[in-house]
């Protein structure tokens, strides 16, 4: 209780001191527990500087962040330590001080710009909001500051996007339009949760320079919150590693990058250093075939992928690559049979595969298995683990009783996961164990062919790197072949042995991995692969200005 | 996606469609009735060959899809026919009717939707608190109570304990506007609680529903006070649900009054379709069961129109 006799230092904005945050949680079937999601956690932030917070989901980042705007969300409280903002402490803020605070003197941008936005209001009503309610300025004003930040962050129609609903504008755009919202009031700080984590790789891009030079030019103080450590590496001035609620370590982005200290720091910053030999499939036969595959929706209305045509032999893993609307999904419903195509045929170890689900036989649909990307939502939550994976063994082989059980805890051995999970329900199990309980699943129908549709996009990069050396490992002792769809190209370059890159519903490079990956490159997968963050400080500046150079030259 | 004046087109054909389908079960339905209105006027001393002759100078031996066709001719070119039992022309005996039914639900209507409005915001904005409680007690009570039973310790308290206000609501052509409104103010509050109950319940669940998302706590963070959260940001994206539950109630404002208008003798449409029925007077009972019909097809045709007009993504596409 000194508050009044430290002056705060001018330069020191936020200082966090031994924070700590606590949750209560009910585990099914036991006592409410209260566990710490942030754990005695200090920092200190300076007027004008960038702190990048890092971790894995879980580790307390946004809850942090949030504390900085005195905010928690439901059934979580602030239990310990201070948070001092401009020498005030936020904690001891009434409800009127600290609404005084929120949207004035901090600002948060949320992850997801497309769910932060309210879909009933124009953007320019949202943007200006928090100004005119602190009355910063007037609402003329605000309008005119909103209009010189859309045009700062490089948004089409800087005049006109204002009047616009949050559904008319892409995702790349909402979340600048969410920057430009922040920084409308004037803030100190602005705090960044993931801002660019659903983008697509080259979308984000131009959000993360936008954010950059908008922070820069502004000179407003930033959180960024992210699990993305070569994203942060180009935008933070230090960074702070959080693990399970506590710090791990902090430092300058170079000590963090180049010369990390601590174990945990360096398995994130190597991560994706997956050796895995290319295949080669030479003239075998391919297990899978897709000619001329033209398929849509609205009974021909929408066209989504045009004349798409691959190859995948036995054991091999196709990596089929393009962001989101190229096409990925709906070719993997298509070749599971859940869309019929307009046109095109699919082969199957040489028999022709029906277009509809209904019209393939139980054999059909044993050897072609699928994972789903979100693989809490891919079970039925009411039933046990033992249910889960034991389904197929009962529905394609007639396996019950103790035998099934038998194959349940050989199937849980090969996912490296305790036979006692087995009784536990999907929501008991961490995001990693529920998609290895959704792999363990697809295996148990002794499939020729798995269909993987971002698998590992949802899941934090350590958990998503055991992911894919155990689907590795189960195609060397299996020798099933996967048809991976993928965003990432960093999964890409781990996994592959041949690769399609998608744009717009059509194939517009294919072939073995290290043809793929290796110049000439056509203008997209170029585009595609200069956009992939690379752990290196000075990545983003040397990538943004490549661009600009090609699209002078062009 | 179709375009707005498209899906409201379809919207209406589909209304008038089942306006018609409403009529055919209208028109067969009361033809189970049993007797009809020669019996009914001639009494049970009748002999069967008087009974015929009346039936056949009413028309009423035609075979059925004759008689169906020819009301509904009429009906759409506005003649209701005329009343069996009075011999007046059905459409001079209902409007009168009809407007003072109209006349009460719009009171009533401006009573209980702004409250019902405000008490859920309200509700929602103190939820789990014994104000959110109690408010809800009430209105549940009040409409689990019959409508009569409310009708009548309202009597009690306001008109023979207090008595500042009329227990009859007997009004006709000569009565003055403030006499009206003084002689609808207790069937307006009987019906007020009613389906102030279903309204407010509606619109604070569907504000409350809306709490958990991301924009919501965007706007708490922009440092708004709740209750601008919840009126701003929350209820402009719960109408759908709120409107229909509105417009519901209002169609059974003008549809379900029966009971409240005989217990006030008020001369609406109800008393009309009750005494109609008494008599056999099929066309008056047709005329007011298709009135019936209209509204409740009109103000849910209103509903979707509005749901559909409140949507930014049908009324802004791409």
């Amino acid at each position: 209780m000194n508050q009044t006799s430290t002056q705060p230092e001018p330069d020191r904005l936020l200082e966090i001191t031994k924070l700590r945050i606590e949750a209560t949680i009910i585990p099914p079937g036991e006592r409410p527990q209260n566990i710490a999601l942030v754990d005695g956690v200090s920092l200190i932030l300076e007027r004008g500087k960038v702190l990048g917070l890092i971790g894995e989901s879980g580790a307390g980042k946004s809850t942090l962040g949030l504390a900085s705007l005195g905010y928690v969300r439901g059934g979580v409280r602030i239990t310990g330590g201070e948070v001092l903002l401009n020498g005030q402490d936020v904690l001891k803020k009434s409800t009127r001080g600290l609404r005084a605070l929120r949207g004035r003197t901090v600002c948060y941008v949320a992850q997801s710009a497309a769910a932060a936005f309210n879909p009933a209001h124009r953007l320019m009503d949202q943007v200006v909001e928090a100004s005119v309610l602190h009355k910063v300025m007037t609402r003329r004003e605000a309008e005119g500051r909103a209009v010189s930040l859309f045009r700062k962050l490089g948004l089409p129609g800087p005049e006109s996007i204002g009047n616009r609903f949050p559904h008319q504008v892409s995702g790349g755009q909402l979340q600048r339009v969410m920057t430009a919202m922040a920084l409308c009031s004037e803030p100190d700080l602005i705090v960044f949760d993931e801002p660019t984590t659903a983008l697509d790789v080259t979308t984000q891009i131009e959000v993360l320079a936008a954010i950059r030079d908008a922070i820069r030019d502004t000179d407003v103080a930033a959180i960024y919150i992210t699990h993305d450590l070569a994203v942060v590496a180009q935008i933070a001035d230090d960074i702070m590693v959080l693990r399970n609620g506590g710090l791990v370590e902090r430092g300058t982005t170079e000590e963090i990058i180049v010369n990390p200290k601590e174990k945990y720091t360096q398995a994130l910053v190597s991560v994706h250093h997956i050796d895995h030999e290319m295949k080669d499939f030479g003239d075998t036969a391919p297990i899978l075939s897709v000619e001329g595959l033209t398929a849509g929706y609205g009974g021909g209305q929408v066209t989504v992928l045009q004349n798409v045509s691959m190859d995948l032999h036995p054991g091999e893993t196709l990596a089929v690559v393009g962001e989101s609307g190229s096409g990925k999904s709906t070719l993997a419903r298509v070749i599971t049979g859940l869309l019929a195509p307009f046109s095109g045929s699919i082969h199957f170890e040489g028999r022709v595969l029906a277009p509809g689900i209904a019209l393939r036989s139980k054999e059909d649909l044993r050897q072609l298995q699928m994972i789903y990307q979100m693989a809490d939502v891919a079970m039925n939550p009411r039933q046990t683990v033992a249910t889960i994976i034991g389904r197929p063994l009962e529905f394609y082989f007639g396996i019950r009783g103790a035998e099934r059980n038998r194959r349940v805890a050989e199937l849980l051995e090969k996912i490296e996961l305790k036979k006692d999970l087995a009784n536990r329900f999907p929501s008991e199990l961490s995001g990693g164990q529920k998609q290895r309980v959704c792999i363990a699943r697809a295996l148990a129908a002794k499939p020729k062919l798995i269909v993987c549709d971002e698998v590992t996009s949802a899941l934090d990069p350590l958990v998503a790197n055991g992911i894919l050396t155990l689907l590795l490992q189960l195609q060397r002792d299996e020798g099933v072949a996967y048809l991976f769809i993928t965003h990432d190209l960093a999964t890409v370059r781990s996994i592959a042995d041949s690769i399609s890159v998608m744009y717009r519903g059509e194939v517009v490079r294919q072939g073995a991995k290290a043809e793929v990956l290796a110049p000439p490159y056509d203008a997209y997968t170029d585009l595609l692969l200069s956009s992939v963050p690379e752990m290196k400080i000075g990545w983003l500046d040397q990538a943004i200005s490549s661009r600009r150079m090609e699209s002078a030259g062009n | 996606m179709a375009s707005i004046p498209k899906i409201i087109a379809q919207r209406i054909v589909l209304g008038l469609l089942t306006l018609w389908v409403v009529s055919l079960v209208i028109f067969a339905g009361i033809q189970f009735l049993p007797g009809d209105v020669a019996t009914e006027v001639l009494g049970q001393s009748a002999t069967p060959e008087s009974i015929a002759a009346l039936r056949e100078s009413l028309g009423l031996d035609l075979p059925f899809h004759v008689r169906y066709f020819s009301w509904l001719m009429d009906v759409l070119r506005g003649d209701f026919g005329t009343s069996l039992a009075t011999g007046r022309d059905i459409g001079e005996l209902v409007r009168p009717r009809l407007l003072n039914t109209l006349f009460l639900a719009l009171m009533t209507a401006i009573i209980a939707v702004p409250l019902a409005l405000v008490g859920g915001i309200l509700a929602a904005l103190y939820r789990n608190t014994l104000f959110d409680r109690i408010i809800n007690t009430i209105t549940l009570a009040s409409v689990s109570v019959p409508e009569f039973f409310t009708a009548y310790v309202l009597i009690l308290i306001f008109a023979v304990n207090a008595g500042i206000l009329p227990s009859l609501a007997d009004v006709d052509a000569s009565t003055d506007i403030l006499g009206r409104i003084t002689a609808i103010i207790l069937p307006a509050l009987t019906l007020t609680l009613g389906v102030l109950a279903h309204m407010m319940r509606m619109t604070r669940t569907s504000i409350i529903n809306l709490l958990g998302n991301q924009y919501i706590e965007t706007a708490r963070l922009k440092g708004m006070p709740e209750w601008r959260v919840l009126v701003q940001h929350a209820l402009p994206n719960a109408w759908a649900p709120v409107v229909t539950v509105i417009v519901l109630n209002l169609a059974y404002l003008i549809t379900g009054v029966v009971v409240v208008e005989v217990v006030f003798v008020y001369p609406g449409l109800g008393q009309l379709i009750v005494d109609s029925v008494q008599k056999r007077d099929i066309p008056v009972v047709q005329a007011c069961s298709l009135i019936f019909a209209s509204v409740y097809i009109i103000l849910n045709l209103t509903a979707d129109v509005l749901s559909i007009v409140m949507n930014p993504r049908l009324m802004h596409p791409k």
